[in-house]
């Protein structure tokens, strides 16, 4: 497997900080692998995902995805790659409460072609991966904010997923659920996620669900800022 | 769904706020619509009123008010022109037409005007069309009275009709002329004018009537009874009239004839040039319509910055939203376009929604004006500039939207993926 994600002396700082929040030496992705990255607050976990979002550039370092260096690309640039291969989802708040579910889950084909292309008919690629998510075809038409934290998370899931991206991020998309639902919601996530052959960084603080994945990391071990701090 | 689908999509969410933001809009713009197209239109009446009379004399007085009592019926003359000098206007040499003018009674309060036959040959209204009759004829019988279309209809009276005269003008007059009725020979056709809102009798009729009244009162026994009045009637003739209206053979000759007319020896009079005259009457009321639009513009000004306190406020509380648009890939331009895009719908349907306003609220001050100062008001649309100037208005709610853009893609710059509060 080539890697889809390569980190290399990765240093971040937030404008007005003295301390940089990130100093990375290695963190690499194999394609169509599920990683899982030990990350309690405070390590740098936020600030990591942006800077693999391309939200924010590194002031040194590489962050090589797909074989570019997202830190030698202009925001624009960054904000393509992002679209088009990247999906993401939270711990919560991760819909517009005034759209409809369907309309959530095309939401990333709005901002990029090529992901729309590659989903096909966007309004049935949605539909397709709602009904994988275990979202009754009744709940489609109906606003975001109207149903319950759990299916949430499974509407974020099938969103992240539309349009088969390369890699999804996943920031303790668990943490807000009970521990039943916590399985059910990786269970429908993984298959969703081998279907359409992403690979998956999932954040979490919660060690137990870590031997599920094919390898597990620690953001305090690998980043040595956040060790200091 | 493009991103003008989201704004639409995110301003019916908030469709309260909206609303009344649009509305604020829509009121402001009604108001900046409609001082502008009443001034216009007003003003357009007065013109329409005296389009065919190239000089009016009355007795000294200030040329606006001369204007006002002899057209418009807006105020009383302070004194009256002597018949000799009416026959003597009327008889010289580039005068093509008088048209004599006495006023002073009424009519369930519309103004009776005492004239002559060329009251109906040589008026001119409008675009210079003569008086047509709808029914019926000119007065020819001395006690034969032709009403305007407005009294005719108000009243609901019928070629026919009887009707008596009051001494004086207003709506409550203190006596009557009962004992000599008027027969409705003719009613006008609409001009949309003060026409319409008075009655006409001949000067001999008008003289008939006064016979024996002095200072405003009847003496006792002293009339004439209308049988008598008809044998004299060709003898009758009032010692004075109101004003008289002229046309003359040439335009040219009327800076002329003012002058004449204003150095006058056997009396002081006023002749005006009613065009000039209705200028000086504008200039007049140019600073309260400077006032009033001066108020409208502000006004649009607070519902411009209403709008973008609605935007700001929300900014805070939609900071995550355009967190997650972000993270969908939505790039910082295209999220501060969505603020564009939304005041852009509001300011339109404010601007579009005022000037229903402004048209509806034309509609129905239309026949308000109608009774109170005979003038007819068109439902007009906004003429080309402004259109130009609603369009500017437009482009500064878009610019106005520029600083919630600005700090929303600030934010989202900064913010990163996502916000957890």
């Amino acid at each position: 497997m080539s890697a889809l994600l390569n980190i290399e002396q990765l240093e971040f700082a937030w404008p007005g900080d003295a301390r940089p929040t990130l100093q990375i030496d290695e963190l690499r992705l194999q394609a169509g692998e599920k990683v899982f990255l030990f990350g309690p607050s405070g390590s740098g976990k936020s600030t990591l995902l942006a800077v693999i979002g391309g939200l924010v550039r590194p002031q040194s370092g590489r962050v090589l995805f797909r074989d570019q260096d997202l830190t030698a690309l202009r925001g624009a640039r960054r904000d393509r790659v992002r679209a088009e291969h990247l999906g993401v989802i939270f711990q919560q708040f991760n819909l517009l409460p005034w759209l409809d579910l369907k309309a959530n889950v095309v939401l990333p084909c709005r901002f990029s072609r090529a992901r729309a292309a590659r989903a096909g008919n966007v309004g049935q690629a949605a539909e397709t991966l709602l009904d994988a998510m275990g979202l009754p075809s009744a709940l489609w038409s109906r606003r975001a904010d109207r149903i319950s934290v759990g299916q949430q998370q499974r509407v974020a899931a099938a969103r992240a997923l539309i349009g088969r991206p390369a890699l999804i991020l996943a920031d303790e998309p668990t943490s807000a659920l009970d521990s039943d639902r916590r399985q059910d919601f990786l269970d429908l996530l993984f298959a969703q996620v081998e279907a359409v052959g992403s690979s998956l960084l999932f954040v979490s603080h919660d060690r137990e669900l870590a031997p599920r994945f094919d390898r597990a990391l620690d953001l305090t071990d690998i980043n040595r800022a956040g060790l200091a701090a | 769904m493009n991103l003008l689908g989201l704004a639409w999509r995110s301003l019916v969410n908030r469709r309260f706020a909206v609303i009344l933001t649009i509305c604020t809009i829509a009121l402001s713009i009604g108001l900046l619509v409609l001082v502008e197209q009443l001034r216009s239109e007003v003003r357009q009446g007065f013109y329409r009123s005296v389009s065919g009379v190239d000089l009016i004399v009355g007795a000294r007085t200030a040329p606006v008010q001369l204007l006002l009592y002899s057209v418009f019926g807006i105020g009383d003359a302070t004194n009256d022109i002597s018949w000799q000098t009416y026959t003597e206007l009327k008889d010289l040499a580039e005068v093509d037409w008088a048209i004599p003018m006495a006023l002073g009674d009424s009519h369930r309060g519309f103004r009776v005007m005492g004239t002559s036959r060329a009251f109906f040959d040589h008026y001119r209204f409008g675009n210079r069309e003569a008086l047509q009759l709808a029914a019926g004829e000119p007065f020819d019988d001395l006690f034969e009275v032709v009403v305007g279309a407005q009294v005719a209809r108000q009243l609901n009276y019928a070629l026919g009709d009887q009707l008596v005269l009051a001494h004086g003008t207003g709506n409550v007059a203190l006596q009557s002329h009962d004992d000599h009725p008027f027969t409705i020979s003719g009613i006008l056709a609409p001009t949309g004018t003060p026409v319409d809102q008075q009655l006409y009798v001949s000067l001999a009729a008008h003289r008939a009537i006064h016979i024996g009244w002095e200072s405003g009162v009847q003496r006792p026994g002293a009339g004439v009874d209308p049988e008598q009045a008809r044998r004299r009637a060709d003898e009758l003739r009032p010692n004075a009239v109101t004003a008289i209206l002229l046309g003359l053979h040439t335009r040219a000759a009327v800076f002329g004839l003012q002058r004449r007319v204003n150095e006058y020896r056997a009396e002081a009079l006023t002749g005006i040039m009613p065009g000039i005259t209705l200028q000086q009457l504008w200039r007049i009321t140019g600073l309260a319509e400077l006032v009033l639009r001066v108020v409208a513009g502000l006004v649009v000004l607070a519902g411009l910055l209403g709008m973008l306190t609605v935007l700001l406020t929300t900014l805070s509380e939609r900071r995550r939203e355009m967190a997650i648009l972000r993270a969908n890939g939505a790039r910082p331009w295209q999220i501060a376009s969505l603020l564009v895009f939304e005041a852009g719908l509001i300011a339109a349907a404010g601007i579009a929604l005022g000037v229903l306003l402004a048209v509806l609220v034309q509609v129905l001050a239309a026949p308000w004006l109608l009774t109170n100062l005979g003038l007819h008001i068109g439902l007009t649309w906004p003429e080309p500039w402004q259109l130009g100037i609603l369009g500017l208005i437009f482009l500064a709610g878009l610019l106005i939207a520029l600083v919630p853009a600005f700090m929303a893609y600030r934010r989202t710059l900064a913010d990163g993926m996502q916000v957890k509060t």
